[in-house]
């Protein structure tokens, strides 16, 4: 164990972990869905409604211009941890799949019949549907990347579906919701450049296991959500090069997102601010930044080993099983693992372990796509986060036991 | 009670279905925790009469069940007849608790009862929310099914 890691502190910075479930101790595995929130969050929320909250940007009070400072603050926040260029380049939405969505709508209002948009096999809806939406609405090409057996992004096919040119925009997880697979970035970005496409990361799983740095990937949009990264639900992050945020119009039209507006006209604020209409998820966003600064206080690399060190022994323990089969084998794998196992449905394992207290998800994972590739109807995965324990592993591995043998 | 017809549908094995629920009931409150109600559920499911496999199509796919659930009836002796099965182990023994309380039963009988008795037992409440709305989905789809007769 990395020893300034100190994974008990950890825990009892969550209080939902001292619950108990069906009368037993709560063993948290579905971070992956949304992860649990730590008492910086918690207070940081709290005490903006209780001590310093009014709208932002508009009032020309105190409390008004503390908590726009606080709301700016989390901006800053967000620009420091994905090492944005400067902190007009990100834009507050209400999750990954809003930012996908404002992506699809603004940049595909700039693409033509005959562009195509590439996507790959193992994307969670919210990276497939707005797609298929724009090629609905602009008649565009949507072209899907295929994935190896090993659930890597197979990287010649990947090419070839870029060679000709016509593909405006990828737009490609950054880690797969259910293999657990990281994409190889900076490789993805550097083909897509090459051929003169923009390229998309979804963070919404990566963003909560290792360093991201949006200049090292030379990526040119990153979407994240707030509830995966320790923050709350309401509020997510696109990303995007300054050059492109003035380019594209806006999103959603009202207030806070305009310069002036007449009956004749309205001319647009600056970006961000050009696509955040209507008063924004301010608690959210502030409890957001307190979200970053718990997880730049244990530090991205301390957090990426731990989980590293949750995979290898999560595959070892449950590998040894019998009849249970690891999907996937990918070259690197953040913290997620999604299995089978022989004659057990996955929803009745996710019941029987619920009664042991044992939360994971079962199911297509919003990747019905992905199942039909790895040839599975469901699968039951488990997902580790900061304050997840080998013991928590242990518990999986009886759990899944016993229910085997239920079953059997 | 009048007997047992030929096919995979689920002979009564009480009088009446509210016997049949009180009969369920007491047999679910010989168990101290869920986790020995699971395996008695279970083990129901695995005595379902064996469901064509042929019928395990959409036309008989029950909406609103997160596992696959089908189900067939048919009218014989002024009774209606249930058969049914799911993918899922849990599920197939729901399914068996449900066609024990309602197949075999006179269209009358089957639409006076009502599937209250899945949450007075605290199946519904046991399960997921997703996976109780599946229960109760089959249980409306039982009694659509009598409507229709």
């Amino acid at each position: 164990m990395n020893a300034a890691f100190d994974v008990q502190a950890i825990r009892a910075q969550f209080p939902i972990l001292s619950e108990r479930v069906h009368g037993r101790p709560l063993v948290f595995l579905d971070s992956a869905a949304s992860a649990q929130k730590p008492t910086c969050v918690i207070e940081a929320m709290a005490r903006t409604m209780q001590t310093q909250y009014a709208n932002i940007h508009r009032g020309l009070h105190w409390m008004s211009e503390r908590t726009t400072a606080a709301y700016e603050g989390a901006r800053d926040q967000v620009a420091g941890f994905i090492h944005a260029n400067s902190r007009r380049e990100i834009v507050f939405t209400r999750n990954s799949t809003e930012a996908i969505n404002l992506v699809a709508y603004c940049f595909g209002s700039m693409l033509r019949p005959g562009d195509a948009v590439l996507i790959s096999e193992m994307e969670h809806h919210s990276n497939i549907v707005p797609w298929q939406m724009l090629r609905d609405r602009a008649g565009i090409e949507l072209r899907v990347a295929p994935i190896t057996d090993t659930a890597d992004i197979d990287l010649d096919a990947y090419e070839a579906l870029l060679t000709d040119g016509h593909v405006r925009l990828v737009a490609i997880t950054h880690m797969s919701n259910v293999l657990g697979t990281i994409t190889p970035a900076q490789t993805l970005a550097e083909i897509a450049h090459r051929h003169g496409a923009r390229i998309l990361f979804d963070g919404s799983q990566s963003a909560v296991h290792r360093k991201i740095d949006v200049q090292a990937l030379d990526a040119d949009f990153f979407v994240l959500t707030g509830h995966k990264i320790y923050g709350p639900t309401g509020i997510g992050v696109l990303w995007a090069r300054e050059e492109l945020l003035e380019a594209m119009p806006p999103f959603m039209g009202g207030g806070e997102m305009i310069e002036s507006v007449s009956f004749a006209r309205s001319t647009w604020a600056k970006p961000p601010h050009k696509f955040e209409a209507g008063t924004p998820a301010i608690i959210e966003a502030i409890g957001l930044g307190a979200a970053i600064g718990f997880m730049q206080d244990i530090g991205p690399e301390a957090i990426a080993a731990h989980e590293a060190e949750l995979v290898a022994y999560g595959r070892d323990r449950l590998g040894a099983m019998n009849a249970l089969r690891i999907l996937g084998d990918p070259a690197e794998r953040g913290g997620v693992l999604s299995f089978t196992v022989d004659g057990a449905h996955p929803h009745d394992l996710a019941t029987l372990l619920d009664h042991q207290g044992i939360a994971v998800r079962a199911g297509q994972h919003c990747a019905e796509p992905l199942m039909h590739r790895l040839g599975v109807h469901a699968t039951t995965r488990a997902s580790f986060g900061v304050y997840t324990t080998t013991d928590d592993i242990d518990a999986l591995a009886d759990g899944l036991e016993r229910a085997r043998q239920m079953l059997l | 009670m009048s007997g047992v017809i030929d096919g995979p549908w689920v002979a009564p094995e009480d009088d009446t279905a509210s016997a049949a629920i009180a009969e369920i009931g007491a047999e679910l409150d010989m168990f101290d925790e869920w986790m020995e109600r699971y395996q008695y559920i279970i083990e129901l499911g695995r005595k379902l009469p064996p469901f064509p496999s042929d019928w395990m199509n959409d036309a008989h796919r029950v909406p609103g069940c997160q596992s696959q659930v089908w189900l067939e009836a048919r009218e014989q002796d002024g009774r209606l007849w249930f058969a049914g099965a799911s993918d899922a182990a849990i599920v197939s023994g729901l399914v068996a608790l449900l066609l024990r309380v309602y197949s075999g039963r006179p269209q009358s009988e089957i639409l006076e009862t009502s599937p209250q008795f899945l949450r007075d037992l605290g199946l519904v409440q046991a399960l997921s929310t997703n996976r109780g709305n599946g229960v109760e989905a089959m249980a409306a789809a039982i009694r659509a099914r009598a409507a229709a007769a």
